[in-house]
C-alpha cells in the first residue's frame, strides 16, 4: 500500500485511486464537482485543488487538481494549506457570479451540494459588479424540473445522462459563458434515468419536478430504510414523508443492488401511496352493493366469522411482503394458497427460480454485472423489466475501454482519457429479443427472434461454446450463434442474462444452458434471470415448485369448493382474462380482499380491508438476484390502514390459531417463516431485529434539524402528541438517535455535518463507493448449484399467415401496476398498444394509430408499427390498460377494428405550476 | 482584599445612590409603555411593495425556530410564485426570540411590538395564516425578493430581475 | 417585671417578631424595587401593603403537600425548628432598659446557641427532601454554617472582653460612653457577614441558590411549610439586626427619644442595611464563600481578639497604676 503525507501526516492508502477519493476515503472533507463516485474525474471543475510537495523539503510546492492526481507512494501534499484553500474559495466565487439568488425557492436548497461547498470553502459575498447570465428553461417532462440559471457548469448531468445512461437527448450547448444544458428542444427526457439528474446535479438546475409543486426541505422530511417494490431488482430507497405524505424517493446506497443510482420507476414510481384511491377504511358491501365504513374491531369480527368453520382459499401476491404471503398462506392451508401470479407467469417463475438455484453460473449482483466482460441477453428487455440492471449492463461494455486504458496504465476513473482512448469500442453485448430494445445502441449486434427462434439461438451458442457443431444451428441466424459463441469464450466474466420477460420458458432453459456451457468451458460464467415483480423471488421461494395455481383455484371455486377467498394485495383483473376472474370471484361466497388501492377487485369484495403499502410497513422482499430484503415504515399509515402482515396475524389470533400464539412481533413471524420454510431460513439475516441498538439507542428517522414539531399537529390539538412508538423496528419516529455506522440495512438518511447533500454518503462508506460501514444490506437466500440438465431442442418458430403470436412488450412506465399510478409517472404512461412489423401491418391494412381487435374480441388496441418487430408476432404493451386478456405467446387472429377513434395528438403534461419555466 | 472590600462598599454606595432615581418602569397596563418598532412580540406575515405575500415557503423560520412552532407547507401559485398553502405558529410554544425573522430571505416574517397575546384556551394560541398575514410590508417597505431572485414569474421574466442581463441565446455562435 | 407582664411582653413580642417579619417581606421588596429602579408590589392598598395579606392567603390556601417520597417526619418538623430557634432568640433582646423576657448573665451564649439550631433545620428539610437540589442546598448550608458559626462567636468576643460579661443588658449599658462599633469595627464588620450568612440571606443564599438548585432546600416545600422557612429567614434577620443594635450601637441608648423608640430605629436602619446587601451584592461561588470564611473572616476576628486582649489588658494596667 502506498504510504501518503497530507498535511504532515502518514497514511497508507489503497494503490490505484486518485487523491481527493483517498481523501474523502479517509473522512477528510475535500469540495468536489465534476468528480462523481461512479462516473470518475475529469478535472473540470478546479475545485478539489490541493498542494503537492516534491519532497519533504519543498516548502513551496504546486498546485494540484486532486482528483487527477494518482496516489503514489511518498507523496506529499496539503489540503489546508492557504494557497490551495484560497483558489478553492475563489473558484467557487466564480461559479457562483451567475447564481440567481434564489435558495428559498429552490428544491434544491438544504441538500445542495453548491450550498454545501460553498460554506465549506468559506466564500460568503458576491463582489463582482457586472450582470448575471441567464437561461430559459424548458419544459423536461413531469419527472424533471430545470432552472437552468443555477446551473454551474460542472457537465456532471451530460456525463451521466450521455456518457453513463446513453441518452442522447441531453447535451450541453453554446460556448464559453453561455453554456447551457437541455435539450434541442423542450420535451420530456426519455432515458429511463433522467431522475438521477436530480442527485447528480451538485445544484438545483435538475429538480424532482413531482416534488417541486408539493416541498419539503430535505431536514423536515421522515424517511426510514425502504425498498423498490418496482420491479425485481430491489433497489433500495430512501422515501421521505412529511404530514402523512410521501415526497419524494431518493437512492439509498447498497454496493450490491443498485450503487448510487436508481430508474425514474423507481424514483416516481411510489407516488401512488397519497393517491386519492387508496383505502382508509375497512368497508363491508351491504345488501345494496354499497360498502358500509368500519372500524378495525367490527372488521376483524367480519374476518374472523367468514373464516371461521369455512373451506378458505387464498391468493397471495407477488408484490406483497414475505410475511404478509407466509401468514396468509398459514390461514388457509399450504394447499388452499395460490402465489398471485397468472397461471402462465407462477411456471415462468418457478422455472427460473428452478434455473437459477441448479446452475452453476455465478449469481451477479450490480457489480458482477458492471465486471462482465462479454454479456448474451436472451428475450429480456431489461431495460424495461430490470431497468437497473440494464444501467449495469451499460457499464459493462466499457470493460473494453478499461482494458485498453490499463495497457496504457491509465486508471479507470481517468474518464475523459479512457473514453477519448476507447471512442466506440465496447465489450460484446448481444441482444436476442421480439424486437427493438433501448440497450441496442451498445449492442454488438441485435437480433429480433421470435421467443422459439431465441431459445434455439441459445442453445445453439451453448452448443457452439461447447465446442460441438450445432445441431440445429439457427436457420435465421447461421453466423451469429458462433459470433456470440466466440464473444463468450474469450471473455474472462460472460454474462447471461434473460428472464420471464419473453414469456417463454424454453428463452429461460436456453439461457441456463449457454451459462451451463460457459461454466464447463471453464469460465466464471454468470447468469442473471429478471423477474416480473417486487417479490417474485420471495413468493417462489415461499411456495415451492407445483403450487396451486390460477387456473387450479378457479376450477376449485367451480366445483363450489370455496367458501371465503382472501386475496392479498392483488389486483386479479391483472392476472387472468376478466371473464375467468369473474367467475372465480363470483363463485366464492365471501371475498375477502386486503389491499391498498381500491381498484377491480376490492371493488368486488364483500369485505375489503385497507392494507398499507410497502412504504407505510415492514416486510421482507427477495430481489431477482435471491437478496431478501427489509423495508420500513417511513411514517404511520393514517386511520384503520394497517399493514397486511398485521391483519392476517389479527384474524388468526381472532380464530385462536395455535401456530401464531407466540407470535406477538413481526420479527416473530419472520422467525417462524424461516423456520417453516426452508428455502426462506436466510431472511432473518435480511437487517436486525426490533432489538437492535446503535450505541444503546435507535436510529433516528428524522434528522436532527427536524422542524415544526410543536406546530404540526397544533391545529387538531396544542397538546403535543407522544411520538409514536415503533415496537416492530429499531428504528424510531423521533429526531433522537443515532444515525452512524448501523448496519446498512437500516440507514435511513444520508446526512453528516457540513455535507447535507446526498454526496455526504461517503462518509457512511468503508471507502468511497465502497460497501457501507454496517454492511450491505440484504442477504442472500440461495448461492448457485450443481448444474442445469440439458434441455430438448425447440421448434424453431414458422409464422401461419392469418395468426399472430403475442409476445410480451414491456414499458418502464406502464407496465407496472402500482408506479403507473404515480403522479408524474402517469403523465408518461401510455395507452395499450399492439406492435407490428410493417409487413404485418400492411397485409392488415392498418397503419400506426389505427385499431385492430385481437382474437375473439379480447381486446382492441392501437397498432403501433415497428419494423424491427419480427414477422408474424405481435407485441402488446404488457400490464396496459385494455391488454389483459393477453396471454403471451398466445396464438391470435387479428382483424381491422372498424369503428377505432384515432387518439388525437398526445398532449404534453400540463405545467402544475404555471409559467415560469 | 482590600480593593476587593473597596469595590463592594462602592457597589454598595452606587445602588444607594439609586435610592433617589426615577423608576425605569412604567405601571403598566394604566401606562402604556414604550415600545419600539423592532420590539420582539406577535407575529406577523406581510406583503411586499406589490402586494403580495412575501412569504415563498422556503422552511428556513421553521427550521431557525428553537422550539418548533412554526409547521408550514409549500405550494406554487400560477403565476410561478412559491407560497405556503398553511402557515402556523403555536403562540403557546413561541418564546419571541425572532429567530424566525432573522432567518427569513424575503424579510417575510416579522416581529411586532404587540405582546398583549393572551387568551385562556391554548388552542386559541394557533395562529393560521389568515391571523398571520397582515396586508402591509411592516418594518422593512422596499423590498421584494422576486425582484433580486433569478426565479421567473409572471411579470417577471428570466434576465430582469437585479443585475441580470438578458436571457443568453444558446444557438447565438457570436463570443 | 412580674411574671404576667413577662408573659404578656413575650407573647406581644412573638407576635410583633412574626408580623413584622410579614411586613418585610413586602418591605424588602418594596425597598428592592426602589434601588432597582422600579416599583416593586404597589398594586394592593396604600403603597402595596396589602400585598402582605394577599401572600399570607395564598399560602395559606396552598395545597400543604408532603412528597411521598420523602422523610415525612422530619419534612414537617424540619420548617417548625427555624421559626422556634428564632423565635427564643428573642427572648434574650433587651429592648429597652426594662423591656426584655430573659435576662439571663449568659445571654450572648443563648442568641449563639439558638441561631445554631436553626442550621438543622435548614440541613434536615434538605436531607428529609430526598431530592438532589434540596439535598445540595442542605450539604452547603452545613458546611457554610460550620464555617461562618466559628467566627460569628469570636467575632463577639472583644464586646464581651470589653464588657466583662455575656448579659446583654450589661453589654448595652456598657456602651454608654462609646458604642462598641468603634473600638470593636473589626468585630462588627466580621458578625455582620457571619449574620448575614447565618441567616443564609443573599449574597450568602448559596443553600437556596436559584439558579443552580432550583430552590435549594426548600425545593419539596410549598405552602406554609414554605411559608415557615420564610418566616424563619425574616425573624432571623430581625434578630440578627436586633443582636447588632445590642451589641455595637448601642442598644436603646440614645438621647431625646425613648429608648425602645432608639432601639427599634436603628434595627431598622440594619434591616434596610441588609436590603441594601441583597439587592447590591452579587452571591459569590462556593469556593469563594469558604475561602473568605477561612482565610480572611477566621483570621481577621483572632486579630480582633488579639488587639482587643491587649487593648482590655492595657486599659486593665492603666486602672491599675
Amino acid at each position: 500500500m502506498p504510504v501518503i503525507h497530507i498535511d504532515g501526516r502518514a497514511f497508507a492508502v489503497e494503490a490505484g485511486g486518485n487523491l481527493l477519493e483517498t481523501c474523502l476515503s479517509l473522512g477528510m472533507d475535500l469540495p468536489y464537482f465534476c468528480w462523481h463516485p461512479a462516473m470518475g474525474s475529469i478535472g473540470a471543475c478546479r475545485q478539489c485543488a490541493v498542494v503537492q510537495f516534491r519532497d519533504e523539503n519543498d516548502e513551496h510546492g504546486r498546485m494540484v487538481m486532486s482528483c487527477m492526481t494518482p496516489v503514489t507512494d511518498g507523496a506529499r501534499f496539503s489540503l489546508s494549506g492557504e494557497r490551495a484553500a484560497r483558489f478553492r474559495k475563489t473558484v467557487v466565487e466564480g461559479l457562483m457570479l451567475n447564481h440567481p439568488h434564489d435558495c428559498p425557492v429552490c428544491a434544491e436548497g438544504g441538500e445542495c451540494h453548491l450550498q454545501d461547498m460553498t460554506v465549506m470553502t468559506g466564500h460568503r459575498d458576491r463582489v463582482y459588479r457586472g450582470l448575471k447570465n441567464t437561461h430559459r428553461n424548458q419544459y423536461l417532462g413531469p419527472l424533471v424540473h430545470h432552472e437552468m440559471n443555477r446551473c454551474i457548469t460542472c457537465y456532471r448531468c451530460t456525463r451521466f445522462y450521455v456518457d453513463y445512461a446513453g441518452g442522447t437527448d441531453l447535451a450541453a450547448q453554446a460556448s464559453h459563458d453561455h453554456v447551457y444544458f437541455g435539450r434541442q428542444t423542450d420535451g420530456v427526457l426519455q432515458s429511463e434515468f433522467a431522475g438521477n439528474l436530480v442527485e447528480v446535479c451538485p445544484t438545483g438546475v435538475f429538480t424532482d419536478r413531482t416534488l417541486v409543486y408539493d416541498y419539503t426541505r430535505k431536514w423536515d422530511l421522515q424517511s426510514a430504510p425502504s425498498v423498490c417494490a418496482g420491479c425485481a431488482v430491489g433497489c433500495n430507497t430512501i422515501p421521505g414523508e412529511r404530514y402523512g405524505r410521501l415526497k419524494r424517493v431518493h437512492n439509498r446506497f447498497n454496493a450490491a443492488v443498485n450503487g448510487y443510482f436508481l430508474c425514474d420507476r423507481g424514483r416516481y414510481g411510489a407516488g401512488f401511496v397519497n393517491s386519492e384511491r387508496r383505502l382508509l377504511y375497512p368497508g363491508l358491501r351491504n345488501a345494496e352493493g354499497r360498502y358500509d365504513a368500519l372500524d378495525h374491531r367490527a372488521a376483524l369480527q367480519h374476518l374472523q366469522r367468514a373464516c371461521s368453520g369455512a373451506r378458505l382459499a387464498g391468493i397471495g401476491s407477488p408484490r406483497a411482503s414475505v410475511e404478509a404471503n407466509f401468514l396468509l398462506r398459514e390461514l388457509v392451508g399450504a394447499d388452499h394458497f395460490a402465489p398471485g401470479f397468472s397461471t402462465r407467469q407462477q411456471a415462468l417463475v418457478e422455472l427460473a427460480l428452478r434455473l437459477r438455484r441448479d446452475s452453476r453460473a455465478a449469481l451477479p449482483d450490480i457489480r458482477g454485472i458492471e465486471s462482465a466482460d462479454a454479456v448474451l441477453v436472451l428475450g429480456e428487455d431489461v431495460t424495461n423489466t430490470a431497468p437497473r440492471i440494464a444501467l449495469a449492463l451499460r457499464q459493462s461494455v466499457r470493460n473494453e475501454a478499461f482494458a485498453l486504458a490499463a495497457e496504457l496504465q491509465l486508471q479507470p476513473w481517468q474518464d475523459e482519457a479512457v473514453r477519448t482512448l476507447a471512442q466506440d469500442r465496447r465489450s460484446p453485448l448481444y441482444i436476442a429479443a421480439v424486437g427493438d430494445t433501448p440497450l441496442d445502441d451498445v449492442a454488438a449486434a441485435r437480433v429480433s427472434l421470435a421467443p422459439d427462434d431465441i431459445a434455439r439461438l441459445g442453445l445453439a451458442v451453448a452448443a457452439s461454446v461447447a465446442g460441438a457443431p450445432a445441431a440445429h444451428e439457427g436457420e435465421r441466424t447461421p453466423a451469429l450463434a458462433a459470433q456470440i459463441a466466440a464473444a463468450l469464450t474469450a471473455a474472462q466474466r460472460p454474462l447471461v442474462v434473460s428472464g420471464t420477460g419473453s414469456g417463454s420458458g424454453a428463452v429461460m432453459e436456453a439461457a441456463a444452458q449457454v451459462s451451463e456451457a460457459l461454466c464447463a468451458a471453464g469460465k466464471a460464467a454468470m447468469l442473471c434471470l429478471a423477474l416480473p415483480e417486487a417479490n417474485a423471488m420471495g413468493q417462489a421461494l415461499l411456495c415451492g415448485p407445483g403450487a396451486l395455481d390460477l387456473a387450479g383455484l378457479t376450477a376449485r371455486a367451480a366445483s363450489g369448493d370455496i367458501d371465503t377467498l382472501i386475496v392479498l394485495e392483488n389486483d386479479l383483473y391483472r392476472r387472468g382474462p376478466r371473464a375467468e376472474i369473474e367467475g372465480l370471484l363470483a363463485a366464492c361466497r365471501h371475498v375477502i380482499v386486503l389491499d391498498g388501492m381500491d381498484n377491480a377487485t376490492t371493488s368486488a369484495a364483500t369485505l375489503a380491508l385497507p392494507a398499507a403499502s410497502h412504504i407505510e410497513s415492514e416486510g421482507t422482499l427477495v430481489s431477482l438476484e435471491g437478496r431478501a430484503q427489509r423495508h420500513y415504515p417511513v411514517f404511520q399509515p393514517p386511520a384503520e390502514r394497517y399493514p397486511g402482515w398485521m391483519w392476517l396475524l389479527a384474524c388468526m389470533k381472532e380464530l385462536e390459531r395455535t401456530e401464531v400464539r407466540e407470535l406477538q412481533h413481526f420479527d416473530d413471524i419472520i422467525r417462524a417463516c424461516a423456520a417453516r420454510i426452508p428455502a426462506l431460513a436466510g431472511i432473518t439475516a435480511a437487517a436486525p431485529d426490533h432489538h437492535y441498538r446503535n450505541a444503546g439507542v435507535r436510529v433516528p428517522r428524522q434528522p436532527h434539524r427536524y422542524s415544526g414539531r410543536t406546530a404540526m399537529h397544533a391545529d387538531l390539538s396544542v397538546h403535543e402528541p407522544q411520538q409514536p412508538v415503533d415496537e416492530e423496528s429499531p428504528l424510531a419516529f423521533s429526531m433522537e438517535g443515532l444515525n452512524r455506522d448501523q448496519p446498512g440495512a437500516l440507514l435511513p438518511f444520508v446526512w453528516t455535518p457540513g455535507w447535507n447533500s446526498n454526496q455526504g454518503v461517503f462518509k457512511f462508506e468503508t471507502a468511497v463507493g465502497g460497501p457501507l460501514r454496517g454492511g450491505t444490506a440484504g442477504a442472500r437466500l440461495f448461492e448457485p448449484g450443481a448444474g442445469v440438465t440439458a434441455t430438448a431442442a425447440f421448434a424453431p418458430f414458422a409464422a401461419q399467415p392469418g395468426t399472430w403470436q403475442l409476445v410480451p412488450r414491456q414499458r418502464i412506465f406502464g407496465s407496472d401496476e402500482l408506479s403507473a399510478l404515480s403522479p408524474g409517472i402517469c403523465e408518461l404512461v401510455q395507452p395499450g398498444y399492439l406492435e407490428l412489423c410493417a409487413a404485418d401491418a400492411a397485409s392488415l391494412g392498418v397503419g400506426s394509430g389505427d385499431g385492430v381487435t385481437v382474437g375473439d374480441d379480447l381486446a382492441t388496441l392501437e397498432v403501433r408499427v415497428n419494423d424491427t418487430l419480427v414477422p408474424g408476432c405481435a407485441g402488446y404493451a404488457e400490464g396496459h390498460a385494455g391488454t389483459a386478456n393477453l396471454a403471451p405467446l398466445a396464438r391470435v387472429s387479428l382483424r381491422r377494428a372498424p369503428q377505432w377513434q384515432r387518439h388525437s395528438a398526445q398532449l404534453i403534461g400540463s405545467d402544475g405550476g404555471g409559467g415560469h419555466v | 482584599m482590600f480593593s476587593a472590600l473597596r469595590s463592594q462598599l462602592r457597589t454598595l454606595w452606587t445602588i444607594l445612590q439609586h435610592t433617589f432615581s426615577r423608576a425605569e418602569t412604567v405601571p403598566y397596563p394604566e401606562q402604556q409603555p414604550y415600545l419600539a418598532p423592532r420590539y420582539r412580540g406577535r407575529i406577523v406575515l406581510t406583503n411586499d411593495p406589490d402586494g403580495q405575500e412575501r412569504c415563498v415557503a422556503c422552511n428556513l423560520c421553521a427550521v431557525a425556530c428553537p422550539v418548533d412552532c412554526i409547521a408550514l407547507q409549500q405550494g406554487v401559485k400560477q403565476d410561478g410564485r412559491w407560497y405556503p398553502e398553511f402557515f402556523r405558529i403555536n403562540f403557546s410554544r413561541c418564546i419571541l426570540c425572532g429567530m424566525c425573522e432573522e432567518a427569513c430571505p424575503t424579510n417575510a416574517i416579522q416581529l411586532t411590538p404587540d405582546f398583549e397575546m393572551c387568551e385562556y384556551e391554548r388552542s386559541s394560541m394557533v395562529y393560521e395564516k389568515e391571523h398571520l398575514q397582515i396586508d402591509g410590508t411592516g418594518k422593512y417597505h422596499d423590498y421584494s425578493f422576486y425582484r433580486v431572485a433569478g426565479l421567473a414569474i409572471a411579470g417577471k421574466d428570466k434576465g430582469e430581475a437585479q443585475n441580470e442581463a438578458p436571457p443568453v441565446d444558446v444557438k447565438s455562435l457570436l463570443p | 417585671m412580674s411574671e404576667l407582664g413577662t408573659v404578656t411582653f413575650g407573647l406581644l413580642l412573638i407576635a410583633a417578631a412574626v408580623g413584622g417579619a410579614a411586613v418585610l417581606t413586602w418591605f424588602e421588596r418594596r425597598l428592592l424595587g426602589i434601588w432597582q429602579d422600579r416599583y416593586g408590589p404597589d398594586r394592593l392598598g396604600p403603597l402595596g401593603i396589602g400585598q402582605v395579606v394577599a401572600d399570607m392567603l395564598k399560602l395559606l390556601t396552598k395545597d400543604d403537600w408532603v412528597p411521598p417520597f420523602s422523610d415525612r417526619f422530619v419534612f414537617v418538623f424540619a420548617p417548625t425548628a427555624i421559626v422556634v430557634a428564632m423565635l427564643l432568640g428573642f427572648a434574650v433582646v433587651p429592648f429597652a432598659p426594662q423591656l426584655y423576657v430573659l435576662d439571663i448573665n449568659i445571654g450572648l451564649l443563648f442568641f449563639l446557641g439558638m441561631t445554631s439550631l436553626a442550621v438543622y433545620s435548614v440541613l434536615l428539610g434538605g436531607l428529609a427532601s430526598n431530592n438532589k437540589y434540596a439535598l445540595l442546598g442542605g450539604l452547603r448550608s452545613a458546611a457554610q454554617m460550620v464555617s461562618y458559626e466559628v467566627f460569628m462567636g469570636l467575632s463577639l468576643m472583644g464586646v464581651v472582653m470589653l464588657t466583662g460579661s455575656f448579659s446583654l443588658r450589661a453589654i448595652v449599658e456598657a456602651q454608654r460612653d462609646l458604642w462598641y462599633c468603634v473600638p470593636q469595627v473589626l468585630g462588627l464588620f466580621t458578625f455582620l457577614i457571619a449574620g448575614i450568612a447565618e441567616s443564609h440571606r443573599l449574597p450568602f443564599d448559596l443553600p437556596e441558590a436559584e439558579h443552580e438548585l432550583t430552590a435549594g432546600f426548600h425545593t419539596e416545600y410549598g405552602g406554609m411549610k414554605f411559608a415557615m422557612f420564610m418566616l424563619g429567614e425574616y425573624l432571623g434577620l430581625i434578630l440578627i439586626s436586633c443582636m447588632i443594635t445590642t451589641l455595637f450601637f448601642g442598644g436603646w441608648l440614645g438621647p431625646w427619644l425613648p429608648p425602645l423608640l432608639w432601639f427599634c430605629l436603628k434595627t431598622f436602619a440594619l434591616i434596610c442595611f441588609f436590603v441594601l446587601l441583597r439587592g447590591a451584592i452579587p452571591r459569590p461561588r462556593y469556593d469563594q464563600l469558604m475561602t473568605l470564611g477561612w482565610k480572611y473572616m477566621l483570621p481577621l476576628t483572632l486579630l480582633n481578639l488579639v488587639l482587643t486582649g491587649a487593648l482590655a489588658l492595657l486599659l486593665e494596667g492603666q486602672r491599675h497604676v
